[in-house]
């Protein structure tokens, strides 16, 4: 400031510097800002991500174990989920959301509620980035919300209740635990929902991921990385079998209390990770009590998800579309679909068909459309089984039959081929 | 100014001090601007406007919902945020009005008021004047700036304020739903709402900041207004479409929306904290920038 104080009082050009670098010299400031701002964007995060602290060697072996034996109840953060599957995307913006979610537009149920179902949400997942707050306080109590622009999507455990919640367009719907557990093996819509969200946290990714992990996955502990503020080993798990569209996995685990904090699945095909989801943020406390309890607020609409079940039924046919997507969401292959042909990294999961062979034929009225659209993404193929459609994602192949059958799974097309070629 | 303070205690009374005047002169100074610039009728007429906003989204929201139905069909795409709720509690229409307003209308008003400041001066002649009193240019730009800072505080309590009035006359009061769907009092709502209006308010201050840079680029109010308004709608289409998702959170209106964090529970401030950082950056520089420009600029008008 006392620089320019000659300038403030006479605004005169006697400063002994000629006006034209006295000009240069306070343009120099914003300027010179900008570019503190600038490279301070450009490198703090480069330096917070390259921070690999020291930690004591630890084998894959006690790494897992620590992993099994961790028993951290209590717990609250913000999980980063951006997902990349490579699932086309349609105009309209809706992308993944599209396949599974404006499916139950049509539905048994309204508009508002379809926007509220958990399996929409669930969607929504399956591309783009995703903020997701979780908390967590024993077996009985857990929250997961996603926040959204101006909105938020909750699901709230307590006890033998489950809610979702959506601030958007002021639904709540209603479940018990014990049906939703039940459903979490089942594909019926609502229900289904609370079980694969509470999936997406990285725990639960690794423990399946580990489950996976046989004869056919060589699991390696890789270095050491800094998440969300606190010291990780990093569990670097890759499939053998050459069939399978899975490059990588990465999990970034606790050192201290072995709690996988970052869930990193690369594809074969290289590229950016198709599946990241992490821990921005993580804290050991005790969440409020207050944050798992919930009332309907007034005004609010409210689903009984448990009396929609018969109706849901009626949905089954689209349901198990979305159930595919949820496995790919998942990254992981095998687990509870219909029937698996394979073992490890690339089992197919199997659906007969009956009748029409693509599912959205079974979408009156958009028959015609959606044929035509699904022709623009998919890719004829044919075999000794006949001939189908292969429809590809980064991670996900799908081959439907032009008898209905579906095989899907983390192959490659030829894996595809030959199963269905196996089972006629 | 250590020699000011010298020369200031060495000669107490008269002598030094015309010529550098002390901090309250300073703020003789802003209070006549902000008395200027509010008794002015153009700035009443936005501000008149932005107060019409939530009468209008009210008397929509009253006259659609006439038969009982929720607002906002179709879920959360179908209106502006919080619309849904503005039935159920008429606090609501507050945040609804801020997020309507927010885009366009408001940085708008601020628009052309910064963007006037300094180039409608000019484009009066009065520039000069201003300059011949012992102001000193940083001290007449810094209060030129605070006075657009005031009024981007004004004009958003303005909408606030009418919107609580219209909400509380056509609608009920109560509990507030939090998005994550836990209820606080209306009390505590009521503070949430303020400390949202506050938000809203340093969040123009990016905009303000630029105007007041471009009004110190020329001599015509109108055209520092409208280059303004125009930047101000260039970058809202930029920070709409895809593909430039690379560089759409250095744009200044990118986290404009992360006022509605603070209705979270727990709040979640990642968003809240990048749109103020962001704000005060573009302040930074496009302040320094006019501080540049209108320091070594040849006034004439």
């Amino acid at each position: 400031m006392p620089r320019n104080e000659p300038t403030e009082v006479t605004d005169g050009w006697d400063g002994g510097r000629s006006p034209r670098r006295r000009k240069a010299a306070r343009y120099a400031v914003p300027v010179a800002v900008a570019g503190v701002a600038a490279a301070t964007i450009g490198l703090v995060p480069a330096f917070a991500g390259s921070g690999s602290p020291d930690l004591p060697k630890i084998s894959a072996q006690e790494l897992i174990a620590k992993i099994a034996k961790s028993d951290v109840q209590q717990l609250s953060g913000t999980v980063r989920v951006t997902t990349d599957l490579g699932l086309p995307s349609l105009p309209g913006g809706g992308s993944a959301a599209a396949f599974g979610g404006d499916g139950q537009g049509d539905g048994p149920k309204g508009s508002d509620e379809a926007s509220a179902s958990p399996q929409n949400k669930l969607m929504e997942l399956a591309s783009g980035t995703h903020t997701l707050r979780v908390a967590a306080d024993g077996p009985d109590k857990q929250r997961l919300s996603i926040v959204d622009k101006a909105a938020e999507y909750s699901i709230i455990h307590n006890g033998d209740q489950v809610w979702a919640y959506d601030s958007g367009s002021n639904t709540a719907v209603r479940s018990t635990a014990d049906a939703h557990g039940k459903d979490g093996r089942g594909h019926h819509g609502p229900k289904g929902l609370p079980k694969g969200l509470k999936n997406a946290t990285p725990q639960d990714l690794a423990k399946e991921a580990l489950k996976a992990a046989e004869d056919t996955t060589s699991v390696t502990v890789d270095g050491t990385a800094r998440v969300a503020g606190r010291d990780a080993y990093q569990l670097l798990i890759k499939p053998k079998q050459s069939a399978s569209t899975v490059g990588s996995i990465r999990v970034a685990v606790d050192a201290d209390n072995g709690v996988p904090l970052k869930f990193t699945l690369t594809p074969k095909s290289g590229g950016a990770a198709a599946i990241d989801v992490g821990y921005t943020n993580v804290d050991f406390a005790k969440p409020a009590a207050g944050s798992f309890s919930f009332t309907p607020p007034k005004g609010a609409k409210v689903v009984d998800a448990d009396k929609e079940r018969a109706k849901a039924g009626r949905q089954h046919g689209k349901d198990i579309k979305g159930f595919k997507d949820r496995k790919g969401l998942e990254g992981l292959k095998g687990g509870d679909g219909p029937n698996i042909i394979g073992k490890g990294w690339t089992s197919i999961a199997t659906i007969k068909g009956s009748g029409s062979g693509l599912p959205a034929g079974k979408e009156k009225g958009a028959a015609g459309d959606a044929g035509a659209f699904l022709d623009s993404i998919g890719q004829k193929v044919t075999g000794s089984f006949g001939s189908g459609r292969v429809f590809s994602t980064r991670l996900v192949n799908a081959l439907i039959t032009d008898n209905g059958t579906v095989y899907v799974g983390a192959v490659d097309k030829q894996a595809l081929i030959d199963a269905a070629n196996a089972a006629k | 100014m250590s020699q000011a303070e010298v020369s200031g205690a060495g000669t107490p009374g008269a002598g030094a001090a015309p010529r550098r005047p002390g901090p309250l002169w300073s703020l003789g100074l802003l209070r006549s601007e902000i008395g200027m610039t509010f008794r002015r009728w153009r700035t009443l007429a936005l501000l008149a406007v932005l107060a019409g906003v939530p009468i209008l989204v009210g008397i929509a929201v009253k006259i659609e919902t006439g038969d009982g139905g929720p607002a906002g069909h179709g879920g959360g795409d179908g209106g502006p945020a919080f619309l849904s709720q503005v039935t159920n509690n008429g606090l609501f229409l507050v945040f609804t009005s801020l997020a309507v307003t927010l885009p366009f209308f408001l940085p708008m008003a601020i628009g052309v008021i910064a963007g006037d400041s300094l180039a409608g001066e000019a484009n009066a002649g009065t520039l000069r004047y201003l300059l011949v009193a012992p102001a000193g240019r940083t001290r007449l730009l810094l209060v030129k700036y605070a006075t657009t800072l005031a009024f981007c505080l004004v004009a958003t309590l303005v909408v606030a304020l009418s919107a609580l009035a219209v909400g509380a006359l056509l609608f009920p009061l109560g509990d507030v739903t939090l998005l994550s769907g836990t209820s606080i009092p209306f009390g505590e709502g009521l503070l949430r709402a303020l400390a949202i209006a506050c938000v809203v308010a340093l969040s123009l201050m990016g905009v303000a900041a630029v105007g007041l840079f471009i009004s110190t680029l020329t001599n015509s109010g109108i055209a520092a207004m409208a280059t303004t308004v125009g930047l101000l709608i260039t970058v809202q289409i930029l920070d709409t479409i895809p593909q430039l998702q690379a560089i759409q959170p250095y744009l200044f209106p990118h986290y404009w929306l992360s006022f509605a964090d603070l209705l979270r529970d727990p709040v979640y401030w990642d968003g809240l904290q990048k749109n103020i950082g962001l704000q005060a950056l573009y302040a930074v520089v496009f302040g320094s920038a006019a501080w540049a420009r209108f320091t070594t600029r040849d006034v004439t008008a």
